[in-house]
């Protein structure tokens, strides 16, 4: 669908471009400001140590802000691990074999994309507490034995999130797979396990690499369920970034936020590379 | 009696297996709880006390024990127009640049894609701090209309826009404006060129072909991206909590309230599932009425 455009067009797309990055430069600019309040921009910070990058320099001396960078960062990491491989299972057992209440996995699959994302937040967080309270009074643990809310319901929650993003994305690439190829290696003796390595998974890489890229957004991103699976010594960049608009925000605030938009936009253009090349 | 399973069944069981154990235990188990929690009331210390009573579901009707309070009626009504008001003002502000992309030269599609997608992927709570720098008191907005005044010699009293309704408002269409874009383009992509061909060959102007041909062909696009758009806006509590101050309440909040103030998570989980109530009826409500698109995959 190409054909000549009428000028009000590009007026009105061009209006709608602004609206989407004008907050974005607003974010940018502010990160120089000499004000530590942040409201009016008073001139370009010029103050040791960096210059004008003084805000971002200050960043890697907050304590806080860097153990929540920590914490998101474990969490991406450990949550993209596991949703990446049982996600492949999934998609795997689903493209490839026929088994009782297949139909019915794959309905239960889509709930997590479908549901709320805070009533899946609030689900969890009953059904810890629950879990939990009924096991620290059954056993009466010490206080400080006692099983809390933390890193680990936020990990789990993560991969319950994003294991059908990743199911659905290595589903997409296993769907357009010629299954010859397999065939043909077990023509020539390769054992299932030989051929999946040595085969199927060479072949289906480019999909779980793109699975795994997007768990690790989703998870880098999410705020509501973290929200509410989060737990003391658990706090990460969005939760942490919501406290302060709570409270206090100074530039420094807009200087992680540049970086965190640099981050993504390096991020997009791997990833738009990568699918190039993948065809 | 014993189900006679081959090996591929067993395979495909094994593999399977990791997923549902973790989609039953986290989200149906959960689910189920909630709905039992639901139906219980709250103890002076703020845990859960079981029973089977629907006051929590009376008290969201406003069926209250010394009468009719429409309080959390109210906040259901607001999320509803909230809502609604945020799809329609996405659809207007989206659709032209849907258009603009769709009749873009192939070459140049992606790049405006890709500009669409940008701001999307920045994080949410990111892009509320935005809005509060812009829409503040002495913020960026103001600055710069008393800026343009001065230059003017008029006189300038700066806009309270925040906190209020409208702040909201334009939060969540910056939030949601993306959803909407992208299902609407991939309707308009898809048309055929020789359909405008043929409007023109008929006779049609170039408003008849629009209101004929190209926008009855978007409404699966703007189907998806209702779906997007109004679900999560009536669940979505941070927008409100930071630009709204404390007056806009909307179901999201009310929810997390419950949860983490008051500590009632009885009336929460029954707020919550009144959510979820709302969200199943309008999605199957559109899916019936307008089917299903790869619109809404494409997103």
């Amino acid at each position: 669908m190409t054909k000549k455009r009428s000028p009000w067009l590009i007026i009105a797309a061009l209006a709608v471009y602004f609206f989407l990055y004008a907050p974005i430069v607003v974010l940018v600019v502010f990160a120089f400001n000499s004000s530590r309040t942040n409201v009016v921009f008073e001139g370009v910070v010029n103050r040791e140590p960096c210059g004008p990058f003084y805000w971002f320099c200050a960043l890697a001396g907050n304590r806080e802000l860097m153990s929540a960078a920590q914490n998101t960062l474990t969490i991406a990491l450990t949550s993209t691990f596991f949703s990446t491989i049982i996600g492949t299972m999934a998609a795997l057992a689903l493209q490839r074999y026929s088994f009782p209440g297949k139909t019915f996995s794959e309905a239960l699959l889509y709930i997590p994309i479908v549901i709320p994302e805070i009533v899946m937040g609030i689900g969890i967080l009953v059904l810890f507490s629950t879990l939990f309270r009924f096991i620290n009074t059954t056993f009466s643990l010490p206080p400080d034995a006692r099983l809390t809310m933390g890193l680990g319901t936020v990990i789990i929650s993560h991969i319950v999130f994003s294991v059908p993003f990743v199911t659905l994305v290595v589903r997409a690439r296993l769907h357009g797979f010629d299954k010859s190829v397999e065939e043909a290696a077990q023509d020539l003796y390769a054992d299932e396990w030989r051929t999946f390595w040595r085969v199927t998974l060479p072949l289906i890489a480019p999909g779980v690499l793109a699975g795994a890229l997007l768990a690790f957004t989703l998870s880098l991103d999410d705020f509501v369920i973290t929200f509410f699976t989060t737990g003391p010594g658990a706090t990460t960049l969005p939760i942490y970034v919501y406290g302060l608009l709570r409270r206090i925000t100074t530039p420094e605030l807009n200087a992680l936020s540049t970086i965190w938009i640099a981050l993504v936009l390096v991020a997009l253009l791997i990833a738009q590379r990568l699918e190039r090349r993948a065809g | 009696m014993f189900l006679r399973l081959s090996r591929d069944n067993i395979r495909g069981l094994l593999l399977i297996a990791p997923v549902m154990t973790l989609i039953i235990g986290l989200l149906i188990i959960p689910l189920i709880l909630v709905v039992i929690t639901s139906f219980g009331s709250r103890s002076p210390d703020g845990n859960v006390i079981y029973g089977f009573s629907f006051d929590n579901y009376r008290r969201l009707l406003g069926i209250t024990p010394t009468g009719f309070d429409p309080l959390y009626l109210e906040i259901l009504l607001r999320s509803l127009w909230l809502a609604l008001q945020t799809t329609v003002a996405v659809i207007v502000i989206g659709f032209p640049l849907a258009y603009f992309i769709a009749r873009a030269s192939p070459r140049y599609r992606n790049l405006f894609l890709f500009l669409v997608l940008v701001p999307l992927w920045t994080n949410f709570v990111i892009r509320i701090y935005a809005w509060l720098m812009i829409l503040r008191n002495q913020g960026v907005l103001n600055s710069l209309l008393g800026w343009g005044a001065s230059l003017l010699g008029l006189p300038f009293q700066p806009l309270d826009l925040y906190p209020s309704d409208g702040a909201v408002l334009v939060g969540m269409i910056y939030e949601f404006l993306p959803f909407m874009i992208l299902p609407i383009y991939t309707s308009l992509e898809k048309i055929d060129d020789s359909l405008f061909e043929a409007a023109a060959d008929l006779g049609a102007d170039a408003l008849r072909t629009f209101l004929r041909v190209t926008l009855p062909l978007a409404v699966p696009g703007m189907v998806a991206g209702t779906i997007l758009v109004f679900v999560p806006v009536m669940g979505t509590f941070i927008v409100a909590d930071i630009l709204g101050g404390r007056q806009v309440i909307l179901v999201g909040n009310l929810v997390q309230r419950q949860f983490l103030d008051a500590r009632d998570a009885a009336f929460g989980s029954a707020a919550a599932l009144i959510l979820m109530a709302l969200t199943l009826v309008v999605t199957i409500f559109y899916t019936r009425r307008f089917g299903f698109g790869e619109e809404i995959v494409s997103a």
